[in-house]
This record gives C-alpha cells, structure tokens and sequence, in this order.
C-alpha cells in the first residue's frame, strides 16, 4: 500500500500532534499547525489521533494512490478532486487505484490534512512523525515531499474494494464531522493575558483589545508576524530567556508583535503579552496572510474548560467512526 | 509574606516558575532541582519540563489532569499547587556545586569561520586577539538549552565582551560561536540568528543518531581553545 508524489506543492510534510517531551534539549514540538483537524483526519479513516497525516499547503500536490485507499481531507478547503471530480473533506472517502488527487483552487483556510487508512509509514524521531525541518528529521527523511517519493502505509485492515460502486472514481460513506463550532467566527481568537501584559502601557492594552491585526505576508509555520498600531511597554524590560508555548504572543523591539505557531523555538526572550488559548488554534492555523484578527480576553478557566470538552468531543468522535466503520466492513 | 518566586501562567497548557531573574548559579541550580523534583512526583498529563536561567516551565494536558486528579479550582491551581511544594521541598542550596563535566571545544576565531570579530574588536576597541584570549579565559556555566536543538546558553562573558544583537537575523552555519550580552552560545545546526559570530567549532553539537542527539547538559562547564584554519579543516568530520 503506497501513494506516490506526481507534482509536489508547495510545502507538503508528514505531522503528528507533535514531539512531545524534548523541550530541555531545545528540541521543539512541531507538529500540525491544526492539531484539531489532524486528528479528524485520522479518525474519520480508522486510525487513531496520533498517527501521522500530510500536511499541505496551496498549491498543494499531485498525488497518485497505487491501490484502493481509504482518505479524508480535513481543514483548508483547497477544492480537493480525485480525478477531476470534487470530493468532499471532513468526510471519509474510498478512492480507487490508479486515480490521481489533486488541489485546484484555494477556496478557504491555510493548510489541510490528509489521512490514509493505517497511517503513513514515516520516520519516527524521539516518539513523533513530526518533520523537523531545522534538524533534517522525522516524518519524510526531514524534508518535504517532492517528486516521485513513494510513502508507504501501514497495514491496512479493511477491504475497501467491495464499497466502490461500478466505474466510480472513489466513494464518500456516509457520514461526517459537523466543524462549526471549532471554527466559527473564524476572526475571533480568544487569549489570555501573558506575564508581561501588565507591563504594557494603558493604551497598548486598549489597542490590543479594539483594534484588528493583520497577519503579515512573511508568516509561516514558526510563527505569525502581526501588523497593528505599534504597542509599547510602560517601562523597558530587558528579559531573561525563559520557555514559550504555541500560542505566545511576543512583543517584538519594534513594537509589533508575533504569535508563535506549531514550529516555534523552545525559549524565546521578548515580552510575552498574551497566549492565544488553545481551543482557538486551530481557527489561528486556518487564518492566511493578510486576515484580520481580533483578539478577545478570555478568562483562563474558561480556556481550559473550552479545550478539555473540544477533547472530550474527540474521544466521543473517535469511537463513532470506529462504529461506523466496522458496521460497514462486517 | 512575601515569595521570593512568582508562578505564572504561560498559555492554558503550560506554567512558569521564575525564580528571579538574574543569570546566576544558585537560582539556575535551584530550577535544576525543582526539576528533579517534579521528575521523581510525575502527574498524569505532564506533558515536558523546561528549565531556563532562573526559570521552571511545565507543560501539561488540561484534559488528562483533569480526569486522573482532582482539581476543584482548574488544573492550573493543581499545577501552582505542586509547583509551590516543589519549591518547598528541594529547600535552600547551600555549598559548592557539584561540578559538572568540563568539556573543551575547539575554535576557529575570525575569517570566514567567525565573520563579526572584526566589527566587534573595532567597536570594542580590542585587538582580536585580546577578544579571543578573553573570550577563552573563562569556564562557563552551561544554563540552559533552548533556541535550537542542542544550543547552549553559556555565562556569563567577561563584560568587555557584552555585545549586542544584530536587529536582524542573519544565516549561521553549524558551529557558529556567538555573542548576544553577557552570554555565549553555540549554533547546532544553521540557522537564522542575531548573535555576534566570533568563530566556528568543527565540534558536532548535533547528532540526530545518537541518544541523547546533542552533547551538553544544564550544570556542564565550557572552555573555548582557538584553534588554526588548518586545524579546523582537519577535525571537520
């Protein structure tokens, strides 16, 4: 069981939920930017959430499945079609060998995940998939996929050919994940407060509450570069490095400011103003250049209490593809 | 009374213990063995621990502390709760470090190898060699690993040695030995970075391999030894 890279797009690698644990040794989680459709992705197909799934980027790949697979798509809708024929994301699909997938338009969102039924066969580095492309390891060899590379799946436990129809090109079963609550009001991303908010001045807080920010063209997956009104501190603070987390918002000497994304460093030691709370990141990882943002103060048990039922929802989820798939094939 | 530490949140998935701010050994040593501490009273959910100079961080999964303790008032105040007892529990360091390995890197100084010695001995006002003896006088306190697989935060420089920034990052080969204030460090791999490169080891700090991939720890000690062109062309692997 394989697919193989026709044409590669743009930035396409192998992710988990990230290499969990290494962060005294300066090694950084990484990771799927949308840790939430990731493992949609994966569920939808049977596996569990921690398998590794690709990670595309517009303009995203020409791929070629060499037998009948079991995918989903999840995420950006890039307008995904198997052999010319739309089909449809957070959706199981069974597509039939020898078709071709492919990305033609960006309709909506910033990267989007496919997941095959058993999981990628990539390189596990210190206990993740995750591609570390500094360090040249996991995932694909440390690299982006290009041209001609052939991955490998794991076993494959069902047999998918009876569910294709006469000539179909593949078959969506008939159920999906209902998304509208992870990513409503995709503009509206929640923080809480970081240590040095208190050190910005009154007006900095204010402008950081009502005004929008613009994600800037040079954003990438270490990190979100905004561009907003300037914001100061009350008193210059020179810092210490300490340890900083997906969803730091740092205050740069220039008085604009970052968001760190899934690639960020361990440490870092300008001014941590606020996090992005985590329930919200996968809206963040689905927002592109030049989207807006407005931040909302949330209040921190209200973030864990978000996070904890979005998880919650995931276990109920997993075990009703599990259901779902196994009265299908039995 | 008051804490001589301040415990705050660093997101909702994660919290910091800072000791005090200053780049100093006994509070660096004092985060160590917090660290050791919350190792050995593991909790279901904790997911990392970083120490930094004067700074504890944990990293855990709200929703897994959740389900395996009880946390009436959020999984934060669990987490600050065993943080404070942490704290309490490893007591006050008193006597001599126990001194860690001492390990001496080899560096080409200046040329190509280190590209800003010869900005930083026309704004020092120090001949380059004066920087290199300087720089290599002294056995520096590995405080932390951050920034990059493997990249040591070594202290403190001698103070005519304090340099600033570059207020743009700039490419950095492997090795590359750098100033940024009162400290030095080492690039593991090439990487954008603002430090003020002085010179380059031939020295691997990175070996995807290996277990662990990078060679120092927190607590090592680090002198510097200049080495010739030819010398560093013959130790690259």
């Amino acid at each position: 069981m394989s697919l193989s890279i026709i044409k590669p797009g743009l930035l396409d690698t192998l992710q988990d939920l990230g290499r969990i644990g290494y962060g005294s040794w300066g090694i950084n989680p990484g990771g799927a930017m949308d840790r939430y459709a990731a493992q949609v992705a994966n569920l939808l197909v049977g596996n569990c959430g921690e398998e590794a799934v690709m990670e595309i980027h517009f303009p995203g790949p020409q791929i070629l499945f060499e037998q009948n697979t079991l995918i989903a798509i999840t995420g950006a809708n890039f307008s995904a079609t198997v052999n010319d024929e739309q089909i449809p994301r957070w959706q199981p699909v069974v597509v039939r060998r020898n078709t071709v997938l492919q990305f033609s338009s960006l309709v909506e969102g910033a990267r989007c995940y496919l997941s095959v039924h058993g999981g990628y066969c990539g390189e596990k580095w210190l206990n993740s998939y995750s591609t570390n492309l500094k360090a040249g390891v996991g995932g694909w060899h440390g690299q982006p996929l290009r041209k001609g590379d052939e991955l490998p799946f794991k076993e494959n436990t069902i047999y998918f050919a009876g569910l294709l129809k006469d000539e179909s090109n593949f078959e969506a079963l008939p159920w999906r994940v209902n998304t509208e609550k992870i990513y409503r009001w995709p503009h509206e991303i929640g923080f809480i407060p970081g240590r040095e908010w208190e050190g910005l001045s009154p007006a900095s807080q204010e402008n950081f509450i009502q005004n929008n920010f613009l994600i800037h063209p040079s954003s990438d997956r270490m990190g979100y570069q905004l561009k907003g009104s300037p914001m100061v501190m009350d008193r210059p603070v020179e810092l210490l490095s300490s340890a900083v987390s997906f969803g730091t918002v740092q205050l740069l000497p220039d008085g604009q400011l970052i968001v760190l994304m899934a690639d960020h460093q361990t440490t870092g030691g300008y001014p941590r103003i606020a996090h992005v709370i985590s329930a919200h990141l996968p809206k963040l990882a689905q927002l592109r250049p030049c989207d807006a943002i407005q931040f909302k103060r949330v209040d921190a048990t209200a973030a864990e209490t978000l996070l904890t039922a979005q998880q919650k929802e995931l276990h109920i989820l997993q075990r009703a593809c599990m259901d779902h798939l196994n009265e299908l094939v039995c | 009374m008051d804490k001589p530490f301040a415990i705050f949140p660093l997101g909702d998935c994660a919290i910091t213990l800072d000791l005090g701010h200053l780049i100093d050994e006994q509070l660096n040593r004092k985060a160590l063995c917090i660290q050791e501490w919350l190792k050995a009273h593991a909790f279901p959910g904790l997911q990392d621990i970083i120490v930094a100079y004067s700074s504890v961080s944990i990293f855990y999964d709200p929703e897994i502390v959740r389900r395996q303790r009880d946390c009436p008032g959020g999984v934060y105040d669990y987490v600050k709760a065993l943080l404070e007892e942490a704290w309490i529990a490893t007591g006050v360091l008193d006597g001599p470090a126990a001194s860690g390995a001492l390990i001496r890197i080899p560096v080409c100084y200046g040329g190509r190898e280190g590209p800003d010695l010869e900005e930083l001995s026309r704004v020092k006002n120090i001949t380059k060699e004066d920087i290199i003896q300087l720089h290599c006088s002294i056995i520096y306190r590995v405080y932390m690993i951050g920034f990059l697989p493997g990249f040591p935060y070594l202290g403190k420089v001698d103070v005519r040695l304090e340099a600033e920034r570059k207020s743009r990052p700039v490419p950095v080969r492997a090795g590359g030995v750098g100033i940024a204030g009162n400290q030095t460090g080492i690039y593991p791999v090439n990487s954008p970075g603002g430090w003020q490169i002085i010179g380059r080891t031939p020295i691997k700090l990175f070996e995807r391999a290996a277990l662990p991939p990078i060679r120092f720890a927190i607590g090592d000690r680090v002198q510097f030894y200049p080495i010739s062109q030819e010398e560093f062309r013959s130790l690259c692997p």
